[in-house]
């Protein structure tokens, strides 16, 4: 299931892409200044850090759950830290935008704070060290009505738990 | 810890002249010519008065009775209620043998009269509903009660007079059950409230120390289950609304949300995340056996049964997007049935059977929502910056959903409110709540 999901995920993404490069660069990037790539957020603003070095966050594109490059370098950051502080535990939080029914940003949170926490595993971390909530879009962290506000909300932030 | 549905009325007259009367309502289309209707102040003697202060602190409970059966019959949009200054009958003479000139004089086409008595403690009402042009009384009917219970007095004659000028049964005396909103969007806090579907006698059920949402009464209106972030574990509750006791519903190893009483109030149905998957799954309350109904690598929420427990529709993002689906309560025969443009949420299937309402999102707007059950005859009833979650009125003819206003780059200007719009697209209102609202669920009818 999960092989004919992420090859959903990826094609959606191209396809994605396509459409907001073709669109959106000239109204979405002039206005933001290089905070959003597409309709993920890129800045620093609201990033928290679990170590020197180790931002505790990762942005989604709208309704979905892939994780970016970018992503996935703040994950192996998170992995590597996580292996050398063997005793500290985490949880990763799920959250959505405000622009979704509340049920299904539910569900939505839950799915980006396991696509996080799944990456984490594929680094070697172990699973009983890492459990997930989904806040859906119930805590925000900026509360605009404004793209670049819901890109800072679609996040899953890794946070310790002991 | 509440006692509110414990009330008992003695019904101990009750008589309907079937005689043909001229006025009738059709809810059927929109109403853009209410009935105008007088309500007459229900009269009250003056060692009743007298008692009516000691025991209720009014001056005069007849005429605030009449004052929430007007204000009901008006916010229905079916009915004009004439300004009583212009009434040249007094309450007491009227409502033993109204001079019909007079009130056709004012342009009324019905009329409403009654007596009102406070003796031992008990609260004595009656009324009689007239139909001024054929000349003839259509109604009447009393009952006692105790007298705190003087504004359902009021909910049961709006349902009695609704329900005998429309031939459907009314929605008056009945609950709201939602949750309460207050602070700043980023540290929001959430309380179960409940109150009259007019907003009155608004009781909290929850403190607000843990984040609650998406409530939902059972058929009789005395359990509600509902989320609650208890101890940070997002799960689904179960809540005697009289007893105040609480349970968790099942034991599942995850967050589970998004429930509702199926209609025949034996089981939960509701949504299990597990590894990023969420699906669907029933616990019956009585042996606790939990049923896995879905079972597909997408999101599956919102379950709703319909009202004959054979059928569930839900929302799910199969295709790639959020779309509306209907299956087989046993989970078989999965049926898409959203095809227009845009994202699709929230099913809840019409207690009548033959319509589902909805939440659309598409280029940016939000808009509930009906279709029938195979996805036909899609209308949408309300465009807004952002809304969702509605739910039916017990007699299936009114919405009620809750609506957020945008906010500024510094969040301010964010507000939540309770609204109800007509199946047929008219009568838009907001719904009086004392603190920003979500989530409401309508209770069914408290008396029949």
């Amino acid at each position: 299931m999960n092989f004919s999901k992420s090859f959903r995920n990826t094609f959606l993404v191209i396809l994605l892409s396509l459409i907001v490069s073709a669109c959106a660069t000239k109204k979405t990037t002039t206005k933001v200044e290089g905070q959003m790539q597409g309709d993920v957020y890129t800045g620093t603003d609201t990033v928290k850090y679990l170590a020197d070095g180790v931002p505790d966050r990762v942005f989604f594109a709208t309704n979905e759950s892939i994780l970016t490059t970018k992503s996935r370098d703040t994950l192996r950051k998170q992995a590597n830290w996580l292996r050398e502080n063997s005793s500290i535990n985490v949880v990763v939080e799920g959250h959505a935008d405000e622009r979704g029914t509340r049920e299904y940003n539910l569900a939505l949170g839950e799915r980006r704070a396991n696509a996080a926490k799944d990456y984490l595993i594929t680094y070697g971390i172990s699973a009983d060290r890492i459990s997930v909530i989904s806040y859906g879009k119930e805590r925000p962290v900026d509360s605009g009505s404004n793209p670049l506000s819901w890109s800072k909300n679609r996040r899953s932030v890794t946070v310790k738990a002991n | 810890m509440i006692r509110i549905f414990n009330l008992t009325f003695l019904v101990f007259l009750f008589l309907i002249t079937k005689a043909n009367s001229l006025i009738e309502i059709d809810i059927t289309r929109g109403n853009l010519d209410p009935l105008p209707i007088a309500v007459s102040p229900l009269f009250q003697s003056d060692i009743s008065k007298k008692n009516s202060i000691n025991e209720l602190k009014l001056e005069n409970v007849g005429s605030e009775i009449s004052s929430v059966v007007e204000n009901n019959l008006k916010t229905s949009g079916l009915f004009n209620p004439l300004s009583k200054e212009a009434f040249l009958q007094k309450p007491d003479i009227a409502h033993l043998k109204p001079r019909f000139e007079d009130w056709a004089l004012i342009k009324a086409q019905a009329l409403i009269t009654g007596k009102v008595t406070i003796e031992n403690k008990k609260l004595k009402v009656e009324f009689r509903l007239w139909d001024i042009l054929a000349g003839r009384e259509m109604m009447a009917l009393a009952f006692t009660t105790v007298p705190s219970n003087w504004r359902r007095v009021g909910h049961i004659i709006s349902d009695k007079v609704y329900e005998r000028l429309t031939g459907e049964k009314g929605y008056f005396d009945t609950r709201i059950i939602y949750v309460s909103e207050e602070g700043p969007k980023t540290a929001r806090v959430k309380k179960l409230a409940i109150m009259d579907q007019d907003g009155f006698n608004t009781k909290y059920l929850t403190l607000g120390n843990e984040l609650v949402l998406t409530p939902r009464f059972n058929p009789t209106s005395q359990m509600v289950t509902y989320l609650s972030y208890f101890k940070n574990l997002p799960r689904v509750y179960l809540l005697d609304i009289e007893t105040g006791t609480q349970e968790v519903v099942g034991d599942f190893p995850g967050m589970t949300f998004a429930p509702r009483f199926s209609p025949d109030g034996k089981k939960i149905i509701m949504s299990f995340a597990k590894e990023g998957n969420s699906d669907i799954y029933t616990m019956d309350l009585e042996n606790r056996i939990v049923e896995r109904i879905t079972n597909h690598p997408s999101i599956d929420t919102s379950p709703s049964y319909s009202p004959d427990n054979r059928f569930i529709t839900f929302n799910s993002d199969r295709s790639g997007y959020q779309q509306i689906y209907v299956m087989k309560s046993d989970g078989s025969n999965v049926k898409r049935i959203s095809f227009g443009k845009g994202l699709y949420g929230t099913p809840v299937w019409s207690p009548r059977g033959d319509l589902i309402a909805f939440t659309k999102l598409h280029k940016g707007k939000f808009y509930i929502g009906v279709m029938r059950t195979d996805g036909s005859g899609e209308r949408l009833l309300t465009e807004n910056y952002y809304q969702e979650a509605p739910s039916w009125s017990p007699n299936g003819r009114v919405l009620i959903f809750y609506r957020e206003t945008k906010s500024n780059d510094k969040g301010e200007g964010f507000s939540a409110k309770l609204w109800s719009i007509d199946l047929t697209g008219y009568n838009e209102r907001q719904v009086q709540t004392e603190t920003d609202a979500s989530d409401p669920s309508w209770s069914s009818l408290l008396s029949n």
